[in-house]
């Protein structure tokens, strides 16, 4: 079963107000679409019920009252419907835009496979995970470091393009708390299809709360055992790329992982995070999502254990 | 029947041998050639569109507006030999072909000075590349157009044309013109609009 | 001069000798067409083999069949495939074949340039599938997306085949385009006005014209993404001020009018075969027509709305949905157009007919999900997912393949000379017909459900594990369908029942001519007084003249000129014998590009040089040219 967070990300059960207005418009434009073509098979069905089968007779000549009906039932009234459609349309296109002199609440880094989260108001860096407060419209800066990917929250908004050398503004709105599958949707290379992320959505206090947390540097090793993990972590090469702030780790091309042990998933999404993943994860990486940037990691089983127990403090 | 039999009696019309559709073959290469480059402005427009300042440069007029002035010498002399030719005065035709000939190469040796005089070059930014695939691009339209003109002089002195048959020579010369128009967008766009600012 | 004595006399005029020689000198129009078919045909098995990989993969979720990066290149070599070495050379076999037939033409304008474009077509699909030789098939999806695809990402030479490959092949599509436009324009039969042309040929002509204009965009691309691949440029580069959208741009400028010319000629099949299945003339003609070309010149102005999600201007993206809308117009009417032919018609519920329905079915499902995604809001939602996949796959299929496959039941007899099997034949289309929908239609759902396009795994219990499974039966049945379809083909070449010169009492033209047709097509040049010769004029009027030399023509390979809009004649035309030359300038081709791939200077100077021979020995005027 599946363990990982979010449900099934349908786009046609919207938890957000512009998911909502999306749907508005896919249900009035399916269900058109679904009249036209129950037509269309009547008029191919209706001539095979009269078999009327024939001798060859090219007889019938080139009809001008054919031609006026061909035009209006094959131009003028389409015409009509989807000018309708297209005007209906129209009230929703500026739905993503947030203007550009608001400051973002949010910047969200496209990475090849992963996801760099920041609240630059709030001094918060995290990764494949957005907390958002509900009935609140936060404003997001859409970016990438690589390559170009697509933010896509289906239940929550449509998807916009992370394009190397510009900013994307956006927002997104949850109706009531929960948790909200994201995904890439551009192809970005060889792990594109393991490139998720959660939206948690949670109440003004409970973000308040979580915020407060985040923006701390991380928890000093709690045990002794935990100090080791840390100068494992340190002496086996994980600081060259991943941040642990107050800890002395500073790496920035992978995930910070001040506040790791608080994440819900592990590789973007990937996998639920507990102890056993995590320690999957670290040995070989390569194996459970091949082509990512994070290498298989030679730990000693003590070392490990120290790591894993490191991390898990990490709050 | 509407087509009266007479009007299918068998002229000699070996004289205009495929002229018409060997053109139309010329017409319609040069129509997607004029897309490309066309789709090369247009980028370079684009990029420009959302640069800071565009261009960073305006490259000298000196040798340039020397070489178009060169180009379109080409294409009247071009135009001299055609006539010729359809007046039969071959000995015209050759000399005047050879001089387009010089002309075009001419242009592109000084085009290769002036490369080599730049302060910039293609991997300098996206000006520098733009500024090189066009002029370049064109540069190889050119040396295309003179291998035609090149062929087409050759079977001028094996004697293939005369008054009437000279279809090869039309088409190489059509070209040529295509080439010559082609250099006055280029230069409008890359030497005279940025100063017309 | 009896008719006998005539057809020997062309027949040594015209017929290429049957030896090794022969068949890479021939410049024949038919032989140049059924390798075109061939060709493409065997593309579309390739491209349809890596489809049944990736399906296999996708059958259950975190399947680990194929690697990602394995997938990868296999998508990207399907799509890659199916759009340029299937989709576009198939119809130009269908128009190499029959536009010459169709026009009253003994060849085409060009055959030498013919016989090079194929040439091209093939060392070119033979040049990208030998990326999988050394595993470095181009993997950036069929669009290529800079700057997945610029050096610093794609490191290898997988991109590099993409785009030398590319721009290789765009030689050919350009050439032959000129080459139908000419034929088209200039040798109709006297008397076939444009007025009077058939679908078919207002088909290829206006893809033609669209391929003229469109093709240089992708062209333009390839170059510079090549030149930033190997030079350092920065056209794309948005840290030296390029631009990765512009690539974006010129993608879809080319690859959306690209859409029309492997659809446009399609429909063109159906509206010559469904008016003689139903026995009646094709409803609203002169509208079929001018949707056609009015598709063609539309589909210039929608490129944008593949970019829906990149953030574009309001006002622009608004544009580019309303264009989107209005070329549902010309399409409309076409289908209505065949709705009503089928209406008021007598069907004869052969294979082909069956083929022609299908195609309508599918093709009106694949264009309303079109619309859908045409709508800028819920494009937001639909684009790059699986009702993407989906959308096209309905299109592409239902507007190419299955005219295709009708089509080919419906010129088998002509190419051939013999009749396909039906009753196979109506196996071969219920199998793709119903695997197909199974196949395809459930990827709409899969879309809907969040599953976004090119993922070489999805995650279980996210409401995807059946319809995938759904999806992979479908596309095996689908599969099988066209297994039946090859072993109708092999099988009725050989053993088919004789079919006649006109097994269908068909319209036009190349029906009036023995199945196969002779290698100059026509003892005597035909003279046209309407739309469809064949059911308003007798044989006779049409091929009577055999004893007038102006109508026969056999003084050498010769064939009529006529003008551009009235068809009155104007010259007569001098065509070339066959050649070596365009093979030997399509293979030093190739070989330049693949010491451009791998940066062999002195090969690719050599093969430059001889490229420059050959053109000259081509272009050399025969002897009897030069005689006064």
């Amino acid at each position: 079963m599946n363990q990982l967070p979010g449900g099934i990300p349908n786009i046609l059960a919207p938890r957000g107000i512009a998911a909502q207005h999306l749907a508005i418009l896919a249900w009035v434009t399916i269900i058109i679409s679904i009249v036209v073509l129950v037509l269309v098979l009547i008029a191919l069905l209706v001539p095979v019920m009269r078999t009327q089968h024939g001798e060859p007779d090219a007889g019938v000549a080139y009809d001008a009252r054919e031609h006026t009906f061909i035009l209006i039932v094959g131009a003028a009234i389409p015409a009509l419907i989807l000018l309708s459609v297209y005007l209906f349309s129209m009230k929703d296109i500026g739905l993503w835009e947030y203007g550009s002199h608001a400051t973002a609440d949010v910047q969200v880094i496209g990475h090849q496979w992963w996801w760099e989260v920041r609240y630059p108001q709030l001094g918060i860096e995290t990764a494949n995970e957005i907390y958002i407060p509900t009935g609140t419209r936060v404003k997001i800066e859409l970016l990438s470091s690589d390559v170009i990917h697509s933010f896509w929250v289906p239940q929550l908004h449509g998807k916009l393009d992370m394009i190397p050398g510009r900013v994307n503004r956006f927002w997104l709105e949850a109706d009531s708390s929960g948790q909200y599958r994201g995904e890439c949707a551009e192809f970005c290379g060889t792990q594109h299809a393991h490139m998720d992320f959660t939206v948690v959505a949670v109440s003004h206090a409970q973000f308040a709360h979580w915020a407060a947390a985040q923006a701390k540097p991380a928890s000093p090793p709690a045990d002794a055992i935990a100090a080791e993990g840390r100068s494992a972590f340190q002496f086996n090469g994980c600081a060259y790329c991943h941040t642990v702030n107050g800890n002395g780790a500073g790496g920035r091309a992978g995930p910070d992982l001040t506040h790791f042990a608080s994440r819900l998933t592990i590789g973007a999404g990937m996998l639920p995070n507990t102890r056993a993943y995590l320690g999957g994860w670290i040995v070989s990486a390569q194996h459970l999502k091949p082509g990512v940037r994070m290498p298989d990691v030679t730990l000693s089983g003590e070392e490990l254990q120290a790591v894993l127990t490191y991390l898990e403090g990490l709050r | 029947m509407t087509m009266p039999e007479s009007a299918l009696v068998r002229a000699d019309m070996s004289a205009l041998d495929r002229r018409d559709v060997s053109w139309w073959g010329m017409g319609l290469f040069i129509a997607t050639e004029a897309a490309l480059f066309i789709y090369l402005l247009a980028s370079y427009f684009y990029v420009g569109n959302s640069a800071a300042t565009w261009p960073p440069l305006v490259p000298s007029l000196q040798i340039t507006g020397f070489n178009t002035v060169l180009l379109v010498l080409s294409s009247v002399t071009a135009i001299i030999a055609e006539r010729s030719v359809k007046h039969d005065r071959m000995g015209a035709f050759r000399a005047w072909l050879v001089i387009t000939i010089v002309l075009g190469a001419t242009f592109l040796t000084f085009q290769m000075y002036e490369y080599s005089t730049l302060e910039f070059h293609a991997q300098s930014d996206a000006y520098g590349s733009f500024f090189y695939l066009i002029t370049g691009l064109h540069g190889a339209h050119v040396a295309l157009g003179l291998f035609m003109l090149l062929y087409v002089a050759i079977r001028a002195f094996a004697g293939h044309f005369d008054r009437v048959r000279h279809s090869a020579v039309r088409n190489a010369i059509l070209y040529w013109h295509f080439v010559d128009v082609v250099w006055l967008v280029v230069f409008t766009t890359l030497y005279l609009l940025p100063r017309m600012r | 001069m009896g008719a006998t004595a005539l057809a020997k006399r062309l027949d040594a005029i015209w017929e290429t000798p049957h030896t090794l020689i022969g068949s890479l000198t021939t410049v024949d129009h038919k032989a140049i067409g059924k390798r075109y078919l061939v060709t493409a045909f065997i593309f579309l098995c390739l491209g349809g083999i890596e489809a049944a990989l990736m399906r296999a993969q996708l059958t259950r979720p975190n399947e680990h069949l194929l690697s990602a990066e394995a997938y990868n290149q296999l998508f990207t070599m399907h799509g890659t495939t199916m759009m340029f070495l299937y989709a576009a050379p198939i119809l130009s076999g269908f128009s190499n074949y029959f536009v010459p037939l169709l026009i009253g033409s003994r060849d085409m304008a060009f055959p030498r340039l013919n016989a090079f474009s194929y040439w091209i077509f093939l060392f070119a699909g033979i040049f990208l599938y030998s990326s999988f030789l050394v595993g470095a098939a181009p993997n950036g999806g069929w669009f290529n997306y800079v700057p997945l695809t610029a050096r610093p990402f794609d490191p290898g030479i997988n991109i590099d085949f993409y785009c030398i490959a590319l721009i290789f092949l765009s030689v050919s599509t350009t050439v032959g385009a000129v080459n139908f436009i000419v034929t088209i324009l200039r040798m109709r039969a006297p008397g076939m006005t444009l007025g009077r042309m058939p679908m078919y040929l207002w088909s290829t002509l206006s893809t033609s014209v669209v391929i003229l204009f469109s093709l240089p965009a992708l062209t333009a691309a390839c170059l510079m993404l090549e030149l930033d691949r190997r030079t350092g440029t920065h056209f794309f580069d948005p840290s030296g001020g390029g631009s990765s959208l512009l690539w974006q741009h010129l993608f879809w400028s080319f690859g959306h009018p690209w859409v029309y010319v492997v659809v446009l000629p399609a429909f063109g099949i159906v509206s010559m075969a469904l008016p003689v299945f139903v026995r009646r003339r094709l409803a609203g003609f002169d509208y079929v027509a001018m949707s056609t070309v009015a598709i063609a010149i539309i589909g210039f102005g929608v490129w944008a709305h593949h970019m829906f999600a990149t953030g574009l201007p309001t006002v622009g993206m608004g544009f580019f949905s309303a264009a989107s809308m209005i070329i549902v117009l010309p399409s409309g009417v076409s289908v209505t157009a065949w709705l009503l032919t089928v209406w008021t018609g007598r069907p004869v519920y052969t294979t082909s007919y069956l083929f022609m329905l299908g195609f309508i079915v599918i093709f009106v499902i694949g264009g309303l999900s079109g619309v859908i995604t045409g709508i800028v809001p819920v494009d937001w939602q639909v684009h790059d997912t699986y009702f993407v996949v989906a959308h096209l796959h309905y299109v592409l299929i239902g507007a190419n393949l299955f005219p295709v496959v009708g089509g080919i039941y419906y010129w088998f007899p002509k190419m051939t000379g013999r009749l396909m099997s039906e009753r196979i034949g109506k196996w071969s289309f219920w199998l793709m017909f119903i695997g197909f929908n199974v196949g395809f239609f459930p990827m709409h759902i899969a879309g809907l459900l969040g599953m976004p396009r090119r993922v070489y795994t999805y995650y279980e219990g996210m409401g995807l594990d059946t319809v995938n499974l759904i999806e992979t039966i479908g596309a095996y049945v689908f599969a099988i369908g066209v297994l039946v379809f090859i072993i109708n083909v092999i099988r009725s070449a050989r053993r088919g029942p004789l079919a006649g010169s006109d097994p269908w009492h068909g319209a036009t033209l190349e029906w009036s001519t023995p199945s196969p047709p002779p290698a100059y097509n026509f003892e005597v040049i035909p003279i046209i007084t309407g739309r469809d010769p064949l059911w308003d004029q007798t044989l006779e009027e049409i091929h009577g003249g055999a004893d007038d030399p102006s109508r026969t023509l056999t003084n050498g390979r010769e064939t009529l000129a006529t003008t551009v809009t009235d068809a009155r004649p104007d010259a007569i035309l001098h065509m070339p014998e066959d050649s070596i030359w365009p093979m030997l300038l399509a293979l030093s081709l190739a070989i330049l590009c693949y010491s451009a791939l791998l940066n062999v200077t002195i090969v690719s100077i050599l093969a430059a040089i001889v490229a420059a021979l050959s053109v000259g020995g081509w272009f050399w005027p025969e002897h009897r040219e030069l005689a006064p």
